[in-house]
């Protein structure tokens, strides 16, 4: 094929190239028609939408975490607080080697190996992508040094943020509670609630006590920043914000001073203290010790910590007060006698003569009185008074457990008590059926004989025997106790008194549930338990004021039937309990209280010196010098103390 | 003295084409001030060094008649080879290619050299070739280009490779090679397609890839093309105003003072600003393609021929794939990206296109 024949000729040639050259330039003015077209398309036809996008690119929204609300106490002391300060965050995600980061951050600020096993913990608890605190609290100079160092670290960024802080520490730590990083469990319960949103920036959330039982008053409402950020993400600057609202400060019922007062008399014991404004349900007082110090929890616990607390024979972090069920013992008695006087099986004047045992018919068991020898001539008054415990192995069988347990119950044994925290446990009022379904077995009586003292099956938390107490000292209007007094709004600072939700106690309005003639004749055996032959004289001596008390204690270890309790020979941990019940003053009594002392032995003499601190500060205002009672072992038994 | 001054700086300057030169790269400039984030003239002065001393070369080759660039093409095609050979020996290796030449004062980058001398060569090839123009010398010219091309494409300098490929089948196509075999070599070059595929970079096909579907790979190679339309697009007509471009300013748009300034460009001027961009390239071009249409020997016509072209093909290569028509590949916006290689070659071709318009009389008469 030859071309050459036309192209020889110039003009031919000529011709050729102009029609090559008039082809491409309807090609070029066809293409730059598909590019104009092209740019009318996104410039026009599409512009609202790709300014959307670059809109998206450029704003984003911050949320803006609320500050959370106070709590305090009924005084206005500060009970849980926040303060700001920096943090230093790492987000994992966006380091090679946080391990050789964080050693090379230890030539700078000081990270000690404490906040090293907090970070590793938090670092498996988390997703990569979190930014978790390394160090908390940086000092100013601190701040300063790490910005100069900066470049070294990336991945690491200083935040400024607000803290919780509880600065009572361990006083009254069960009740206040803390609050924690949020983790799954909270996480799928805020879907589930569908707060998901609200919770957008917040990385706390209460876990325990009021805290955690009042989440979203405390937690307020998140606002937001619309943020202009580069691609990097940085932000450059603020476009427009939506205020967080702050959470809602709580007033609670608890009275700091009376806390730390009972606190400080527990000493070194360990055990429970409920105290209960009769009148109205609110909680002054709730102790449970050895407490923890919230603070720990805040920003993760490190696993040191963690482990001395969650593995301490003692258990620090177990709620007596709520959660520990103990046999009532004694304590037990004053219900008993009004059971007693209102299912008439029992009048005032009814007398028995003590051997110092009872015996059920046909049966050789002796159940012993704890007074050997016995008391001699016992009255329903008389019994409550020296606790004589023949009396009420007599009474109790005599009224049968069903009996036993329709009036306890009145009295909200057996049942939460619907405190305003959570983890309460519900005690135990036994019954035939109960026995039944738990043990598949049938009752006997000698069952009831030992519910008579408050042993056998019959448990009760120190907040259920504070509520019966109260309830008694309330003329026998069953009482509800609370935690939360008012909540203050935080924009308006306005209180709102707070209305107890319904729990789970009777709530048959406020008419008393027993006869007042009945509820007398318990009243008067009950203050005369701390006057001069009460088993607490000791504990009303010199007080300016009247007492109604009953002393308690529970076995720890059972006995046998011919072994005897000598405390010298026994483990500290196998010591009786001590309870101690009791309200004041006995004509218009303005405080209930129920006291547990683990190993405390004798209600009377290791129990009744906490009650007597605590209602000599509430009714005179005397705060006592800090004088723990004393270690048991150095004790003289003694008769008028002993239960 | 000033006249005299202006008459030697005019002297073989088109002045239509000038102007158009001017207003571009006057224009360019106050893109790459708004696409260095504005606030630092460091890059505009930059610009404007590479930018006099690209308007120097092309005074420089409008000065050179059209019969001494001809005896210059086939030395200039050879050294190019040799240096381009150079690379493949000893180049220096950036962002794993292998494209650029160390001599210890400076590093040169020789596939440039290719995109003014490969036109040049088969021009003048076929000039020689005039009188008996065969479908052997139409092989012969391919094999020319086929060299060259493949070693830049070995670099690998994919949108170099494309480009001085372009700039040879012009020549070629202006030449007057048959439609049947412009067909039929389409046909299996589109056959051929399935067999090349395999043996790609897969950076190249991704890009391929990403052009087809750029939402498959947001954050990763689609990113550079959803970002860039996001910027043309959010422009409107009007544009967001001289740097106020948020896509721009705030560093959404990757390259935006290179590859893809024309984001910048058209998030700022809007539609009105791309259009008259457009329009001044038309108006490049066809006076390119006046000067090619009226040149009076084989040699200037084709060269003028494929160097406008060549030029066509940079700008509607960069436009298409910054507005996402085309493919990503690395070619700059002529006379606006930032950027001094490219801004010198582009004028040097232009010199040429000049040296052609006026040197025309000399010849003919």
């Amino acid at each position: 094929m030859i071309l050459g024949q036309a192209l020889r000729d110039p003009r031919r040639e000529l011709t050729v190239f102009r029609n090559r050259m008039m082809f491409a330039g309807v090609a070029i003015l066809a293409a730059f028609g598909v590019l104009v077209g092209r740019l009318v398309w996104l410039q026009v036809v599409q512009r609202d939408y790709y300014h959307t996008l670059a809109e998206q690119n450029r704003i984003s929204v911050i949320p803006v975490v609320p500050n959370r609300g106070l709590i305090l106490d009924r005084n206005g002391e500060v009970l849980a607080a926040n303060y700001s300060a920096y943090t230093l965050e790492i987000t994992p995600s966006k380091v090679a080697n946080v391990e050789r980061s964080i050693d090379e951050l230890s030539s700078v600020i000081e990270v000690s190996p404490r906040d090293r096993r907090r970070f590793r913990k938090l670092q498996e608890e988390s997703k990569n992508f979190e930014s978790l605190p390394i160090r908390t609290r940086l000092t100013e100079e601190e701040v300063a040094r790490f910005a100069v160092n900066r470049y070294r670290f990336p991945g690491f960024e200083i935040k400024a943020r607000l803290f919780r802080s509880y600065p009572q520490g361990e006083i009254a730590s069960h009740a206040i509670g803390y609050i924690g990083r949020i983790n799954d469990a909270d996480l799928k319960r805020l879907e589930d609630a569908g707060l998901t949103d609200k919770y957008k920036g917040t990385d706390h959330i209460g876990k325990l006590g009021i805290e955690g039982a009042y989440e979203r008053e405390l937690h307020g409402e998140t606002g937001s920043e619309q943020v202009e950020i580069d691609a990097g993400g940085r932000a450059i600057r603020s476009l427009a914000r939506t205020e967080p609202q702050a959470g809602n400060n709580l007033v609670v019922t608890l009275d700091l001073e009376m806390q730390k007062i009972a606190e400080a008399a527990f000493g070194d014991y360990k055990g429970a203290l409920v105290a209960i404004d009769p009148r109205n349900g609110d909680v002054l007082a709730l102790v449970s010790r050895p407490g923890f110090d919230p603070n720990l929890f805040v920003d993760g616990i490190d696993p040191q910590n963690w482990d001395a607390l969650n593995n301490s024979p003692d258990k620090p972090l177990n709620n007596r007060a709520l959660r520990g069920q103990y046999p009532p013992g004694s304590t037990i008695k004053p219900f008993m006698a009004l059971a007693a006087l209102e299912y008439h099986k029992r009048t005032p004047q009814f007398t028995i003569s003590d051997p110092g045992y009872f015996t059920l018919a046909g049966v050789a068991h002796r159940y012993r009185d704890w007074k050997k020898g016995g008391h001699g001539m016992v009255d329903m008054h008389r019994a409550i008074v020296q606790s004589c415990d023949t009396y009420f192995y007599g009474l109790a069988n005599d009224m049968g457990i069903d009996a036993i347990h329709e009036f306890l119950s009145r009295f909200g044994f057996g049942t939460r008590s619907g405190i305003d925290i959570e983890g309460e446990l519900p005690g135990l009022a036994p019954s035939q059926e109960w026995k039944r379904e738990r043990f598949k077995q049938k009752w006997y009586a000698g069952d009831t004989v030992s519910v008579g003292i408050g042993q056998g099956y019959m448990l009760a938390t120190p907040l259920q025997l504070a509520t019966a107490v109260a309830t008694l000292a309330n003329g026998g209007v069953p009482v509800h106790p609370h935690l939360l007094k008012a909540v203050e709004d935080a924009r308006t600072h306005v209180s709102k008194a707070f209305v107890p939700a319904a729990g789970s106690a009777p709530r048959e309005a406020a008419a008393p549930i027993v006869r007042p003639e009945n509820l007398a004749i318990v009243r008067a055996a009950m203050a005369d338990v701390t006057r001069p032959g009460g088993t607490a004289a000791a504990t009303g001596a010199g007080a300016p004021y009247t007492i109604a008390a009953k002393t308690g204690t529970a076995q720890v270890v059972g006995m046998k039937q011919n072994e005897r309790y000598d405390e010298k020979r026994m483990k500290r941990e196998h010591w009786d309990h001590a309870l101690f019940v009791a309200f004041a003053p006995v004509d218009n009594p303005k405080l209930a209280i129920a006291i547990l002392v683990e190993n405390g032995q004798h209600g009377g003499s290791t129990a009744g010196p906490i009650a007597r601190a605590v209602f000599d500060y509430y009714l005179t205002g005397k705060k006592p010098e800090v004088k723990p009672p004393p270690p048991p072992p150095a004790e003289i038994d003694n008769e008028e103390e002993h239960d | 003295m000033i006249s005299r001054a202006f008459d030697l700086l005019a002297r073989r300057i088109d002045g239509p084409l000038m102007a158009a030169i001017l207003l571009t790269s006057a224009l360019g400039l106050t893109v790459v001030y708004s696409a260095s984030g504005g606030g630092s003239l460091d890059r505009v002065l930059g610009q404007a060094r590479n930018l006099a001393l690209a308007l120097f070369a092309l005074w420089l080759f409008a000065q050179v008649p059209p019969q001494t660039l001809m005896r210059l093409a086939l030395p200039a095609y050879i050294a190019g080879l040799a240096l381009l050979v150079g690379v493949a020996l000893f180049g220096e290796v950036r962002n794993g290619a292998r494209r650029w030449l160390n001599f210890g004062f400076t590093t040169l980058q020789p596939s440039e050299v290719m995109k003014i001398a490969v036109p040049l060569v088969l021009a003048w090839y076929f000039h020689r070739h005039e009188e008996t123009l065969r479908l052997r010398d139409f092989v012969v010219a391919g094999v020319m280009l086929a060299i060259p091309v493949g070693l830049i494409a070995r670099q690998p300098d994919l949108g170099t490779a494309l480009l001085v490929f372009a700039s040879g089948c012009f020549v070629i196509f202006l030449a007057g090679l048959s439609w049947k075999v412009i067909v039929s070599v389409a046909a299996a070059a589109a056959a051929a397609v399935p067999f090349v595929w395999p043996m790609l970079h897969s950076y190249q096909r991704n890009r391929i890839l990403t052009l087809l579907d750029p939402m498959q790979d947001p954050l990763g190679a689609g990113y550079h093309i959803i970002q860039s339309t996001i910027a043309i697009g959010s422009g409107g007509i009007l544009g967001k105003g001289w740097l106020n471009g948020t896509q721009a300013q705030l560093d959404f748009v990757p390259e935006r003072s290179t590859d893809f300034i024309l984001a910048v460009f058209g998030e700022e001027f809007g539609l009105v600003g791309t259009v008259a961009l457009v329009i001044l390239y038309v108006l490049i071009v066809a006076r390119g393609m006046m000067i090619a249409a009226n040149a009076s020997t084989v040699f200037s016509r084709l060269a003028a021929g494929a160097i406008t072209l060549t030029f066509f093909t940079y700008a509607f290569v960069n436009m298409g794939m910054v507005s996402g028509i085309l493919p990503v590949v690395g070619v700059p916006l002529p006379m606006i990206s930032y950027g001094g290689t490219a801004l010198i070659s582009v004028l040097s071709g232009l010199g040429i296109l000049m040296s052609i318009a006026t040197h025309k009389q000399l010849v003919s008469s």
